[in-house]
């Protein structure tokens, strides 16, 4: 298999603006600390961590939110770590980002059809608004959604909507950021089919992050723990599930078998 | 609870209509003047002085809202003095509306740079006290209609500008600002098609304000006498001759100051009328 994305030695630090000095500059904080992984064409990774490993930042680097403090990350081939906003343009099409809270990451004040149709003109795409259709009956939103703003939504079909909004463009590659921490357990788990069924039928690249271990099982080939800014386990779900070798996995195994305690209580 | 929803639509439709309602009343006042207005609102006849309004004693047909000391007819004269307050309002609130948001979205979108030099000048021109600021600048430029907006527009782009500024930082925080990034669209674009239609309804709200605000210091300048020059009727103008004889003929000053406290009114309300009525997110 051909790897669709490729990261080596990344280091990310920030500027921590609030612990700035009133003259000077602010000390850096140090978020991710040597990643290395590769993410194969089709695959779907997930990628897990307790709250402040890294997680969020490492999917906003994946899409050159944010640039690498060192290291390189290679995107079918072509190193994109320090390209220029204007350089990137042409390949964003390719990678897309969903992002945790649709409430934050959709415009309240566009529509629906607006929200999707935005990054299709942009790219130039014939017919934005079939697509937008298309996109629409994908995730599972009749066409009457189209003329609708963010606050008239639920939550889950918010969600459907960023999702609708990153497959239109028919991206190769896309992370998704906790995506269903903010649903309810019954759309989390509807978000979740849907999202193997789109990942299965446009042939999609997935990494599919998320604090929550149960809900990485049932979708991801492959877990790549992190913690503190670098990765402690890298290995096929299975694997991960029968036989954690790093302790923060064996932290994040045993809090999602916590609720099963509660189902022998009374013996 | 449906009906508690209409009921805060129907309360936020009528503040709509009645401050439309009353600036257009006032919009026509100013364009028809020369043709509704009864008489000269020049014309002096001392035989008809301080003549008291039509339901009282004393009154000659024609003189609806009576006459000033000098006969003058009091209703020919606030309706030729709305075409002063509306020009100043609309130029000077478009004015200072247009040089303020701008610079304030520039600063709260972009930061870096661009919002040091902003935020600076903005702290800087605070400095000056706003009311010693603009007698002295129409001390410079000389009085007249052009130095009032000017002087309006000079004094009051903070208020835009700082407001702007710290709704476009809140917002360029927002996902969907990263999401329009990732979709690979351009900062200006970003700032122009995601940012610029979530800060609009304030914008709105403070230039309906602004634009009562400019009818107020013009008022305000005519009645120190630096305003236009003291022929034209203005309604600040009136309220300065008006307060000399208001125990001879209150209708000299009331009128007027009626007149001018509702247009204020309307234009502040008719702010958050319209984003109540037109801001998809308040629907
Ligand atoms: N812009 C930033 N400035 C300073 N610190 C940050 C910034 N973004 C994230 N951090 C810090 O980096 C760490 C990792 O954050 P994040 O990637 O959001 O973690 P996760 O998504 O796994 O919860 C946290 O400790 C957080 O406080
Ligand atoms: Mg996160």
């Amino acid at each position: 298999m051909t790897d669709l994305l490729r990261i080596t030695g990344l280091h990310l630090s920030l500027p921590d603006l609030n612990r700035k000095p009133l003259i000077g500059a602010a000390p850096r904080i140090h978020i991710l600390k040597g990643v290395d992984f590769a993410i194969a064409k089709g695959e779907i990774v997930g990628i897990v961590g307790g709250s402040g490993s890294g997680k969020s930042t490492l999917a906003r680097t994946l899409v050159r939110l944010l640039e690498p403090s060192a290291g390189t990350i290679h995107f079918d081939g072509q190193d994109i770590s320090h390209l220029s906003e204007a350089a990137l343009r042409p390949l964003r099409r390719r990678f897309q980002m969903i992002f945790q809270d649709p409430m934050s990451s959709l415009n309240p004040r566009h529509t629906v059809a607006q929200i999707i149709e935005g990054p299709l003109a942009l790219h130039d795409v014939a017919n934005p608004s079939d697509r937008m259709r298309e996109a629409l009956d994908a995730v599972g939103l009749g066409q009457r959604f189209a003329t609708r703003h963010p606050h008239q939504m639920s939550g889950g079909q918010r969600q459907r909507v960023g999702i609708a909004r990153a497959i239109a463009l028919r991206p190769d590659f896309i992370v998704a950021d906790e995506i269903v921490s903010g649903l309810d357990v019954s759309s989390q788990a509807q978000v979740l089919s849907l999202l193997e069924r789109l990942v299965a039928d446009l042939g999609l690249t997935l990494a599919f992050i998320s604090h929550d271990l149960s809900v990485i099982r049932r979708l991801c080939n492959r877990i790549i723990v992190l913690d503190k800014g670098v990765i402690v386990e890298n290995a096929p779900s299975a694997e991960v599930f029968d036989t954690p070798k790093a302790a923060a996995t064996r932290e994040l195994l045993a809090s999602i078998l916590l609720p099963e305690v509660g189902a022998d209580w009374q013996t | 609870m449906a009906d508690a929803r209409a009921l805060v639509h129907r309360r936020a439709g009528l503040r709509l209509w009645l401050s439309a309602g009353w600036i257009a009343l006032v919009a026509a006042a100013a364009l028809l003047a020369p043709w509704i207005a009864p008489h000269d609102p020049l014309a002096q006849d001392l035989f008809l002085g301080r003549l008291p309004p039509f339901w009282m004693e004393g009154t000659e047909p024609g003189y609806w809202l009576g006459t000033d000391s000098l006969g003058r007819d009091v209703l020919s004269r606030i309706l030729h003095g709305a075409r002063i307050a509306l020009i100043v309002a609309v130029i000077a609130g478009t004015l200072t509306c247009l040089i303020g948001a701008t610079l304030g979205l520039l600063a709260g979108f972009l930061r870096g740079w661009v919002d040091l030099v902003i935020s600076r000048l903005i702290d800087i021109w605070m400095a000056f006290p706003p009311v010693l600021f603009s007698i002295l600048l129409i001390a410079v430029l000389g009085p007249g209609l052009t130095s009032i907006i000017i002087a309006i527009v000079v004094i009051d782009w903070t208020r835009f500008a700082r407001v702007v500024r710290a709704e476009a930082m809140a917002q360029g925080a927002m996902d969907y600002v990263a999401s329009a990034r990732v979709a690979g669209r351009t900062r200006i674009g970003t700032m122009l098609r995601e940012i610029l239609p979530n800060v609009l309804p304030t914008i709105v709200v403070l230039l309906t304000l602004e634009m009562g605000i400019a009818v107020i210091v013009e008022a305000i300048l005519s009645f120190v006498n630096l305003s236009i020059s003291t022929d034209d009727p203005t309604w600040g103008g009136m309220i300065a001759e008006g307060r000399t004889s208001v125990h001879q003929a209150w209708w000299v000053l009331v009128f007027p100051l009626v007149t001018l406290f509702l247009t204020v009114l309307a234009f502040s309300q008719l702010g958050e009328g319209l984003k109540d009525r037109y801001d998809p997110v308040l629907q």
